[in-house]
Parts: structure tokens; C-alpha cells; sequence
């Protein structure tokens, strides 16, 4: 509890600083007050909460299991062969060079604005960390061990089962702690290119209308979502790994 | 019966040989202390045993067969412990048993022993971060021992533990050596462990090496820490110190 005292000082002084610049400058539709954006948020709590938030999550959720699974399997068949490693890799780095904001647009041509287009958006930004983080958790077993089990008799199903597996455990945790972010902004980035409901899309009403502290709510509220998810993982993860540091 | 016969290994990356028509024997039950400058092979001749590399030429024989022929012959104990910090204690030690689909009954029952045995009965349950280096050590050789082979091949197994712990693991090692009856290859760097602990001694003089100079050690088991203090031991260590110096001053 100590340790988390100064960043939430730091927090006041920049919300604080924020207010202050915003009441000096006066416009809500240039930069709304954090005041403004909690009392709307308010205001707008029941169809942002029942309606948009919702749809946000629905497509965050999809992109995230379908981005987990994805990347996994992508992680686990580089770690087994290194002639598709070879293949595959180049490929999975060049996907992130892919403008999304460019890109979107297209996938919503091809699927119309149904949930499909916004959850690729979403696997686009999000796969990656977890096949990267994932493979060299994989990667980062230590030989001496791979080779203890040998001596043992272990087959190479034995290694990955009972060694790589638990090794790439905690990698794992933190390319989760990383694809949830993004994949809350995936939503978000997709909702804004094409959508008829979501917080992304919402945002963007309120954009059109200069509603400033409108455009922030859906942003604050997504925030929290993310900060709750990553907080509730960690939780897990602390349960789950006691040995992060002996490895 | 260990044997090496004409035995030749080079890493690919090393410009010559580790051993060139190496050969000797070990025979069962003994406890054979392998000493060297770094470098020399010692190691090598564990990786060449327990099939993490292979001979280029020649071969080797444990009772007679040809060691591809066979399983669970050689159980090895690395330098570091090597316990899998996400498994307890029972769990670490039941590893070789697990790849060896022996039912879980028995893994447990078999466990508990050798954990009476090594004294360390209470630990069953917890994690290797709850242990010191010390018993780490015991739990690592625990679970080289339910690896079922009769021949352990032990890598400078203390030598990261201090001082006193590491006399302490010495007598403790010769205690579960006469109680399990096993073949035991230990490798060292200290020449007064390999003195305290060996039936023999074997001594790699050159790189690359053709034989080892095997040396018998004038002590009767049990032993204690005050035959160290004999003449002829003093003499012994000496005479090893001597010929590692000698192996050194050749390197350079």
C-alpha cells in the first residue's frame, strides 16, 4: 500500500495541473476539465455501461481469445521447428508494419460492420506481444535442465510438457498484461474506423458534436477496464507463479 | 562394469580432440574420483556416458552392452542443483520417476524413503526456495538416486556450497554411498575431496588425453577427516597437486 502513495500524489498533481489548465483555457470542446469528463460520465453512465460498453468488451474479449490461442500456437510450432520459425517469423514482424488505421477500413469492406472486421483490428495489434513473448519464454530454457531430462530418458514431449510449458508461464502472464491494453485500444481504434455502437464508436459521436468531455468518458471508461483487467491478471498470476525469480 | 574402448571425441567447434583412444574401466560399486585441470575433458567423459554426446570413434560398454543398447544405466547430478523451482520437493524428486511411467503409488512410496534416507522427510511439500544450498544438494542427489541406474555420475556436485557444508556433504556422501551400494564418478577440482572420497583417483594429465593415470587411495572405508592428516595422504595430495600443476604449466 506504502509503495503505491507516491504515484497516487503524482496522480492528484497531474490531475490537479489538469484541471487547472483546463479552467484557464475555458473551452470543454478544446480541453474538458477532469470535473467535466467525471460528470459526464455520470450523465452518461446508464448507455455507456449497458450499451456500448458491452459491445467494446464483446469485441475485446473475441480478439483476445482468438489473438491468445493464435499466438500460442504460432509461439509453440516456431519453438519446434526452426525451418517454420524461419518461415513464419519474418511474417509475423512484417504484420506489424501494417498501418491499421490504413488497413481497417478494408476489413470492414470485406465483412461489412459486423463484429468481424473490429475483432481483426483488434488481432492485428494484439497477437503479436503474445507470440513474441510467449516463443522466447520458450526459447529461454536453460540447456543444462533440457539436458538433465534427457539423461533421464525424457522425450522431446516430456521436455515441452513438463519444462518449456512451465518455463514460458510467467512470459506468458506478461504478454497477457500487455494484449489486454491493446486490445481494449484494438476495439477502440476499430469502433472509431467503422462501427454502429462501442465506446471507440461513441467517442466519435461525441467528436463530431465538439462535445470534449463526451469524447473523454468512453476513453476514461475504457482506461478503467483495462487498469481493473490487468490488476485482476496480476492477481492470478501472483497465485499461480511464486517462482518467477528462481528461474 | 563401466568400460571405454578406444574411444576418440571432438567438439565441432574445437580446432583438436578432447580424447583420443581413451579406454578404461570402472568396476561396479567402486567410487572413482575424475581430477584435471579445466578444460581437460572431464566433463566431456559424463556427456559421452550418459549419451549427451557421441564417441567418433570407439565405444562404450556397461556390463558387456553397448551403452545405445541400454537404458537407465547412468544417473547424472550436475554442479547446480537444478530443482524445478514450480515443483515441490516430492515433486522434483519424483521427476526421473514420472519420465519412467512408474505409478504414481510407488513414485510416492519410493519418495518418502529416499527422503527419510537423506533426512529430509519434513521438506516433502515445499518449494526449493524454502531450502538451503545444503539440502538443495541432498534433494538433487535424492533424485539422481530414484533415477534407478547403478552407476551416478556426480559433476562437481559442492563445489558452489562454502566450506563447512561442503565437508559436512562429504561425509554424508560417503554414508549414502555405502548404504545405496552404487557406482560413483565424481568430479572435482579438490584434490583433498577426491583423497577423502575415493576408492581411486584417475587423473587426466594431457589434452588431448589417451588414458588417465589411476591411482589407488590408501584408506580403508569408513573414514574420517583425520586421515586426511596421515603421512602417505599428505604425500598423495601433493603428489596430485604436483601433477595438476605440471598439466597447468603444459596448457600455458
Amino acid at each position: 500500500m506504502k509503495k503505491n502513495i507516491p504515484a497516487f500524489l503524482l496522480g492528484l498533481l497531474l490531475l490537479g495541473a489538469w484541471q487547472c489548465i483546463a479552467m484557464g483555457i475555458g473551452a470543454a470542446y478544446i480541453l474538458p476539465s477532469p470535473l467535466q469528463i467525471l460528470s459526464k460520465l455520470w450523465q452518461l453512465r446508464e448507455i455507456l455501461l449497458f450499451v456500448h460498453l458491452p459491445a467494446t468488451m464483446g469485441v475485446t474479449f473475441l480478439g483476445l481469445l482468438i489473438s491468445v490461442v493464435l499466438g500460442l500456437f504460432l509461439a509453440v510450432i516456431m519453438d519446434i521447428s526452426p525451418k517454420i520459425e524461419n518461415a513464419l517469423y519474418p511474417f509475423i514482424v512484417a504484420s506489424q508494419t501494417i498501418p491499421t488505421t490504413a488497413i481497417a477500413p478494408l476489413f470492414v469492406l470485406w465483412f461489412g460492420y459486423s463484429i468481424w472486421s473490429k475483432v481483426l483490428v483488434t488481432i492485428l495489434i494484439t497477437f503479436f506481444p503474445i507470440v513474441i513473448t510467449v516463443y522466447d519464454g520458450l526459447k529461454a530454457t536453460k540447456r543444462e535442465m533440457e539436458e538433465l531430462l534427457m539423461t533421464y530418458g525424457a522425450t522431446k514431449k516430456d521436455i515441452f510438457i513438463k519444462l518449456k510449458l512451465p518455463t514460458a508461464l510467467p512470459p506468458f502472464f506478461s504478454a497477457i498484461k500487455m494484449a489486454i491494453p491493446l486490445s481494449i485500444i484494438g476495439a477502440a481504434i476499430a469502433e472509431w474506423l467503422g462501427a454502429q455502437s462501442g465506446l471507440g464508436y461513441f467517442s466519435k459521436r461525441m467528436m463530431t458534436q465538439l462535445d470534449g468531455a463526451g469524447v473523454f468518458a468512453p476513453i476514461v471508461l475504457l482506461s478503467m477496464v483495462a487498469m481493473i483487467s490487468v490488476a485482476i491478471v496480476s492477481m492470478i498470476e501472483k497465485k499461480c507463479i511464486t517462482w518467477r525469480k528462481e528461474i | 562394469m563401466l568400460e571405454f574402448q578406444n574411444v576418440s571425441f571432438q567438439y565441432p567447434q574445437d580446432s583438436r580432440p578432447m580424447m583420443e583412444n581413451l579406454s578404461f574401466s570402472v568396476e561396479d560399486g567402486a567410487f572413482i574420483s575424475i581430477i584435471g585441470a579445466s578444460g581437460c575433458g572431464k566433463s566431456t567423459i559424463f556427456r559421452l556416458i550418459n549419451g549427451l554426446e557421441k564417441p567418433q570413434k570407439g565405444a562404450i560398454f556397461v556390463n558387456g552392452r553397448p551403452i545405445e543398447q541400454i537404458k537407465q544405466y547412468s544417473a547424472f547430478m550436475p554442479q547446480k542443483d537444478l530443482l524445478f523451482p514450480w515443483r515441490t520437493i516430492e515433486k522434483n524428486i519424483c521427476l526421473p520417476m514420472e519420465l519412467q511411467n512408474i505409478s504414481k503409488q510407488e513414485q510416492k512410496k519410493r519418495c518418502q524413503q529416499v527422503l527419510e534416507e537423506v533426512g529430509l522427510s519434513a521438506y516433502a511439500k515445499k518449494y526449493p526456495k524454502d531450502l538451503s544450498g545444503g539440502m538443495k544438494q541432498r534433494i538433487s542427489f535424492a533424485r539422481t538416486i530414484l533415477a534407478g541406474a547403478e552407476m551416478l555420475l556426480l559433476d562437481e556436485p559442492f563445489s558452489a556450497l562454502d566450506f563447512l557444508t561442503r565437508v559436512d556433504m562429504q561425509e554424508w556422501l560417503l554414508k549414502q554411498w555405502e548404504h545405496f551400494h552404487k557406482t560413483i564418478l565424481f568430479i572435482t577440482h579438490d584434490v583433498e575431496e577426491a583423497v577423502f572420497l575415493s576408492k581411486s583417483i584417475f587423473v587426466i594429465q594431457q589434452k588431448p588425453f589417451c588414458d588417465m593415470q589411476s591411482i589407488q587411495v590408501p584408506l580403508a572405508y569408513p573414514r574420517k577427516r583425520e586421515d586426511l592428516k596421515k603421512k602417505e595422504i599428505v604425500d598423495l595430495k601433493e603428489q596430485l597437486i604436483q601433477k595438476l600443476r605440471q598439466q597447468e604449466a603444459k596448457a600455458i
